[in-house]
C-alpha cells in the first residue's frame, strides 16, 4: 500500500492480496528512543498482521498523552480524542457499527485518572473491542507529574518529595467491575509474550483489557528496571485458556497455572505482593456484549414513514 | 398582576349573561385554569386531560406545568404545590397568558402558593377542597384560617367542594381519585365531551387494569354530577374546527419525535431535569424505529458516544441541560475541530450550577455559543414552539451532516413541558437521514479536502476503503496530519468558519411580527414567542408603535437583522435570563450587564440596543411584557 490514500488493495480491486505488516504502517513513531510504545505498536501490526484486518474496517481510538499518539501510526482509520474519553468513543463506534474492529489505546492517566468513570462503565457494559492501557506510571507528554500509578515515593514535578498516595491497582480494579470480562497483563519488553496476550485479547468476545507495562526512558527509567534485568522477578501465569509461550520457559522460570476462569484466584493474583504477573488474569466469554444487547433490527425508510405516521395518531386531536 | 381588571377573559368584564334557570353561563374568547394539589395527588394528570380534550374539542390550548424540586415535598405546604394551568380559547393560544380565572386546589396551600405568586386573577374562581375547614387536628384548623384570612384580602370568589367526602362514596382511598372527580367538575364547568374524556382515560388507565379505568371514570362521572348540582355558573370558550388535522404533545415529545422523523439512530444521555422525559419517551418507542437511547455514565460520556456513533457514520445525537451542556464542553470542541458532525440539545433550565432544575430560563445562550475555548464556530438554534422543537430537528440534522458541524439546539423548561396543539406534520422522505456511503474513496482524496472559498469538504466514513486517516484535536491539514505551523493552524481556523459564513447566507431575513417600522422593536427567542406577540398586539391596539421580531438561528445571526434594527426609533430584547436594571444600586451604562441577545446583538450590529429581562423561574407573562413595553417605548412619541 502506498503511504498515504489508496492501494490497489484498499480499493478493492484485489481483494485476495494478504496483508503485510507494511500495509499497516503509517506515520514515523516519534516516541523518544528507548520508549516501550515502539514495541507494543510493532506487536499490533503484527496482530493486524497475523489476522489480517482488513485496514478499512479498523478503527483505533485514543485519548490524549505520548500512548494515544498510536492511531496516528497505524495505517487504519483512527481517531486521536480528548484526554481520558477515548471509551465512550469506542463504545459510540461500536454500538452502531458493531462490523468494525476497535482498538482503544490510552495511558495509565487517560484511563485511571482523568476517565476513570469510563473505564469502569465500559467494562460493565461489556462492548466487544480491546482496549490497551499502556502503564509507564508517569505523565510523561506533559513532562514528569505523578500518575494514579506512580510508585509511593516517586517524586515528579507535582509531588517532588515523593509521591504521596500509594499507586491504584489498575488489575484488581477491573476485576472488580461488574461483567469484567478479560483482563490481562504484559510487559513491552517481552515481545513474544506481548504479542500472544494481545492476539488472546483480540479474539476474546467482549471488553479485553489489558495492562502493558511500559518503560518510560526519560522520567520513571528504573520502574522496571529490575524486572527487565532479572526474570526471577517476573512470574508467568500459564493456561491452555490463557498465553503460553513455551519458549519463554527458559527464561522466566516462575511460572503459576492460573484457570482464567477462576475470578477468585484472579483478584488474588491481582493482589498478592511480591512479583510481577504477566498473563491472563480472568476471561470469560459467557458474558452478555452490549452492542449484541443492544442490537436493534434495521428499518427501512417506508417502515419509519409508516411507524412515524402512526406514532402521530397517537396524538391526533 | 394587574391586568385582570381589563382581561377580555373576565367574566365581570365581558361576560354575556344567559339566564338558564339561575345559571350565568360566561361566554368568553379565552380562559385560564389552574388545577393545584400536593405532589403526587395527580392534579397533572388531570390538567393533562383537561387541555388535550379542550384541543380534541377545537379549542386553543397552551398548557404549563407547575412543578416542585422534589418527588414528595411535605404535604399541604406551599412547596408542595403541583398542577398545570391551561389556558384554552378560541384561537390558538400561544402562551400561558396572565392570571387564572378559574382554580381548582386541593388544599388551602398550595393554593397560598399561587395567590403569592399573583398567578390568579382578582376576580377568580376556586374550587376548593374543605375538608380542611373542619379536620380533626387543630394545627389544620388554624392553617386553613390563616390561609382564608390571607386570601381574603383579594375578591377571589370561593367554592367549597367536599372532594374526598365525596370520593369516600365511591373509594377507599380518595387521595388518589380526587384528580378524576376535580376533571368531572371541570368538565361540567366548561361543557367537556365526556365521550371524549373517557376515551383519554381509557388510553391512561386500561392498560393497567380494567378496574382502574371503571373507578376513574365514575370518579370523573360523579364530580361531573356534583358540579351540576352545585355550581350556578358555566363558562363557554367557543371552538373553531380546525381546518387541517392537529397533533397535541409537549415540546419534548416533539423534540424526540423530530429526532425520529429526521432519521437519527443514537440518542446518548445522562439523566437531567428538564431533558430526561424526551429520552423517556424516546426510550420507549426509539428502538421500533431502529434507534436507541444509551444511557451513558456520565454527561461527558454521552457526548463522547454520540461523537463516536457519528464518526462511524450514523446519525447521533445527545441531550442534556445546562449543567450537562458545561460537561459536555470538550467534545463540542472536539468535534467542532474533527469535523464530526453533531446534534446537540440544550433544553435550557435556571442557572448557573444546579440553579432551578425544574424552572424556565434562557440563560444558556452566550454558553451555548462561546462556551469552548478556542475558536471553535458552530450553528445554534432555538425552537420557539412545540411545532418548531419537532421540526428543528430534522433541520438540525440535515445542518450538521451538509456542514461537517456541531448543532446546538436552545429548547427550554417552557417548551419541554408545555402542551400545544399544531398542524399534524407530513412525514417526508427527505427528512430522514441516507445510509453511510461505504464506497472506496478515490486515491488522493484527503480527509479535510476543503473547499478553499466555502471550507467545505466531503466526509470519509471508516469502511470506506482507501480512506484510512486519523482524526485529531490537534491543529491539523487536510491530510489530517498534526501540524502546528502558523499557516496550518489560521488556515484550519478560517476554513471552519467559512462554513458559518456560507450557511449564513443561506438563511433567509426574519419576518417582523406587525408594522415593518415603527417607535420599538421587541426582539426574542425561543419558547417567549407567544408571550411576545401578544403583548406588542396589545400595545398596538392600545395605540403604540409597536413590533416584535423572534430569531430562530442565533449563530450563525439571520441576514438583515440591521437593516430592520434601523427602521425602529428603539429595539429592546425581551428574555428569560438576567440583567441589571439601569437605576438599580451602583449600575451605570458602562457596568450594565445585559440580557444574552441583547449582548449578542449589540456586539453584532454596534446599535445601541436595550433589553428587559426577568428570571422569575416561570415563563413571561403578556401583561408584564406589556408593561416592559409602555415603559421603553420612547416617550417623545408615545401618546
Amino acid at each position: 500500500m502506498t503511504d498515504q490514500g489508496c492501494s490497489l488493495l484498499s480499493c478493492g480491486l484485489e481483494e485476495d492480496r494478504e496483508l503485510t505488516m507494511a500495509d499497516y504502517e503509517s506515520a514515523l513513531a516519534r516516541w523518544c528512543p528507548g520508549c516501550g510504545d515502539h514495541a507494543i505498536l510493532t506487536a499490533t501490526q503484527r496482530l493486524l498482521e497475523t489476522e489480517q484486518l482488513p485496514p478499512e474496517q479498523t478503527v483505533f481510538v485514543s485519548g490524549i498523552g505520548c500512548a494515544s499518539r498510536f492511531p496516528h501510526y497505524v495505517n487504519t482509520y483512527g481517531f486521536h480524542g480528548i484526554h481520558g474519553r477515548a471509551l465512550p468513543v469506542a463504545t459510540g463506534i461500536k454500538l452502531r457499527r458493531p462490523d468494525l474492529h476497535v482498538f482503544v489505546v490510552m495511558g495509565d492517566g487517560d484511563c485511571c485518572s482523568i476517565g476513570a468513570a469510563h473505564w469502569v462503565h465500559t467494562t460493565r457494559y461489556n462492548p466487544d473491542l480491546v482496549a490497551l492501557m499502556l502503564d509507564n506510571g508517569v505523565y510523561g507528554l506533559t513532562k514528569n507529574q505523578t500518575s494514579p500509578t506512580s510508585p509511593k515515593g516517586k517524586p515528579s514535578n507535582t509531588q517532588p518529595r515523593g509521591a504521596i498516595l500509594p499507586p491504584m491497582n489498575p488489575l484488581s480494579a477491573t476485576l472488580g467491575v461488574t461483567n469484567a470480562s478479560f483482563v490481562a497483563q504484559t510487559g513491552d519488553w517481552v515481545p513474544a509474550h506481548l504479542y500472544e496476550t494481545l492476539l488472546a485479547a483480540f479474539r476474546h468476545r467482549g471488553f479485553a483489557f489489558v495492562r502493558i507495562l511500559q518503560r518510560c526512558p526519560q522520567y520513571t527509567t528504573d520502574l522496571f528496571e529490575g524486572a527487565v534485568r532479572d526474570p526471577g522477578l517476573i512470574e508467568l501465569l500459564v493456561h491452555p485458556d490463557g498465553v503460553s509461550v513455551p519458549e519463554l520457559g527458559r527464561i522466566y522460570k516462575n511460572q503459576v497455572r492460573h484457570d482464567p476462569a477462576d475470578l477468585d484466584a484472579a483478584r488474588r493474583l491481582a493482589e498478592a505482593d511480591g512479583k510481577i504477573r504477566l498473563g491472563v488474569l480472568y476471561r470469560n466469554e459467557t458474558l452478555p456484549v452490549y452492542e449484541e444487547t443492544r442490537a436493534v433490527p434495521p428499518r427501512s425508510h417506508a417502515e419509519k414513514l409508516a411507524l412515524l405516521n402512526t406514532e402521530l395518531d397517537r396524538y391526533a386531536v | 398582576m394587574t391586568m385582570a381588571s381589563s382581561s377580555p377573559s373576565s367574566p365581570t368584564a365581558t361576560a354575556s349573561h344567559q339566564a338558564r334557570g339561575e345559571r350565568t353561563i360566561l361566554s368568553v374568547p379565552e380562559h385560564t385554569v389552574e388545577v393545584v394539589s400536593d405532589s403526587g395527588e395527580g392534579a397533572q394528570k388531570c390538567a393533562q386531560i383537561f387541555g388535550r380534550v379542550s384541543a380534541k374539542m377545537g379549542n386553543g390550548v397552551w398548557t404549563v406545568e407547575i412543578i416542585p424540586a422534589e418527588i414528595q415535598p411535605p404535604a399541604r405546604t406551599p412547596e408542595s404545590a403541583s398542577g398545570n394551568r391551561i389556558r384554552i380559547g378560541t384561537r390558538p393560544v400561544t402562551n400561558w397568558g396572565d392570571d387564572a380565572n378559574v382554580v381548582v386546589a386541593f388544599n388551602e396551600q398550595v393554593l397560598l402558593h399561587r395567590h403569592r405568586l399573583g398567578a390568579l386573577a382578582e376576580d377568580a374562581i376556586i374550587l376548593i377542597e374543605d375538608q380542611w375547614a373542619t379536620h380533626d387536628d387543630p394545627d389544620i384548623r388554624k392553617a386553613w384560617a390563616d390561609a382564608m384570612d390571607e386570601l381574603g384580602a383579594r375578591p377571589y370568589r370561593f367554592i367549597h367542594v367536599p372532594m374526598e367526602q365525596e370520593c369516600l362514596t365511591l373509594t377507599d382511598s380518595p387521595r388518589r381519585g380526587k384528580n378524576m372527580f376535580a376533571l368531572g367538575l371541570l368538565a361540567w364547568v366548561y361543557s367537556r365531551d365526556l365521550d371524549k374524556i373517557r376515551e383519554l382515560i381509557a388510553q391512561e388507565f386500561r392498560r393497567k387494569a380494567q378496574a382502574l379505568y371503571d373507578m376513574n371514570v365514575a370518579l370523573l362521572e360523579l364530580g361531573h354530577r356534583w358540579a351540576e348540582e352545585h355550581l350556578d355558573f358555566r363558562i363557554h370558550v367557543p371552538a373553531i374546527e380546525a381546518d387541517r388535522p392537529r397533533v397535541v404533545m409537549n415540546g419534548n415529545q416533539a423534540l424526540a419525535m423530530g429526532a425520529i422523523a429526521a432519521g437519527m439512530e443514537l440518542c446518548a444521555m445522562y439523566p437531567i431535569t428538564p431533558a430526561t422525559s424526551a429520552s423517556h419517551y424516546l426510550s420507549d418507542i426509539f428502538e421500533r424505529f431502529g434507534g436507541i437511547v444509551h444511557q451513558a455514565e456520565d454527561e461527558i460520556a454521552a457526548a463522547g458516544v454520540a461523537v463516536g456513533a457519528s464518526f462511524a457514520g450514523k446519525v447521533a445525537f445527545t441531550i442534556t441541560s445546562g449543567p450537562g451542556l458545561a460537561l459536555k464542553t470538550e467534545f463540542i470542541g472536539l468535534a467542532v475541530m474533527t469535523e464530526i458532525p453533531l446534534v446537540v440539545v440544550d433544553v435550557q433550565r435556571g442557572g448557573p450550577s444546579t440553579g432551578l432544575p425544574t424552572k424556565v430560563e434562557q440563560g444558556d445562550l452566550l454558553a451555548a455559543l462561546f462556551g469552548q475555548p478556542g475558536d471553535a464556530p458552530h450553528v445554534v438554534l432555538a425552537p420557539a414552539t412545540m411545532e418548531e422543537c419537532f421540526l428543528c430537528m430534522t433541520t438540525a440534522r440535515r445542518i450538521a451532516e451538509a456542514f461537517r458541524c456541531v448543532v446546538i439546539v436552545l429548547s427550554d423548561a417552557n417548551l419541554a413541558t408545555g402542551v400545544q396543539p399544531f398542524p399534524r406534520p407530513e412525514v417526508n422522505e427527505q427528512w430522514l437521514a441516507q445510509s453511510p456511503d461505504l464506497s472506496p474513496v478515490r486515491e488522493g482524496l484527503r480527509p479535510y479536502e476543503w473547499d478553499r472559498e466555502r471550507g467545505l469538504s466531503r466526509r470519509i466514513i471508516p469502511g470506506q476503503p482507501g480512506g484510512m486517516h486519523t482524526v485529531t484535536g490537534l491543529s491539523h491539514d487536510e491530510w489530517s496530519h498534526v501540524g502546528y505551523t502558523p499557516d496550518v493552524h489560521e488556515r484550519g481556523c478560517v476554513m471552519r468558519s467559512r462554513k458559518l459564513a456560507v450557511f449564513q447566507q443561506m438563511l433567509k431575513p426574519p419576518q417582523v411580527h406587525g408594522d415593518e417600522a415603527g417607535d420599538l422593536l421587541v426582539v426574542g427567542w425561543g419558547s417567549t414567542l407567544g408571550a411576545i406577540e401578544e403583548a406588542a398586539d396589545r400595545a398596538r391596539e392600545e395605540g403604540l408603535a409597536v413590533s416584535s421580531l423572534h430569531l430562530r438561528f442565533l449563530s450563525p445571526l439571520e441576514p438583515g437583522l440591521k437593516e430592520i434594527f434601523r427602521r425602529f426609533k428603539k429595539v429592546m430584547t425581551v428574555e428569560i435570563n438576567y440583567s441589571d436594571d439601569p437605576g438599580d444600586p451602583y449600575i451605570t451604562e458602562e457596568n450594565r450587564r445585559r440580557g444574552q441577545l441583547c449582548w449578542l446583538l449589540r456586539a453584532q450590529t454596534l446599535l445601541d440596543i436595550d433589553c428587559w429581562t426577568r428570571v422569575p423561574g416561570e415563563p413571561l407573562r403578556p401583561g408584564q411584557i406589556l408593561q416592559a413595553i409602555r415603559a421603553h417605548v420612547p416617550q417623545e412619541v408615545s401618546r
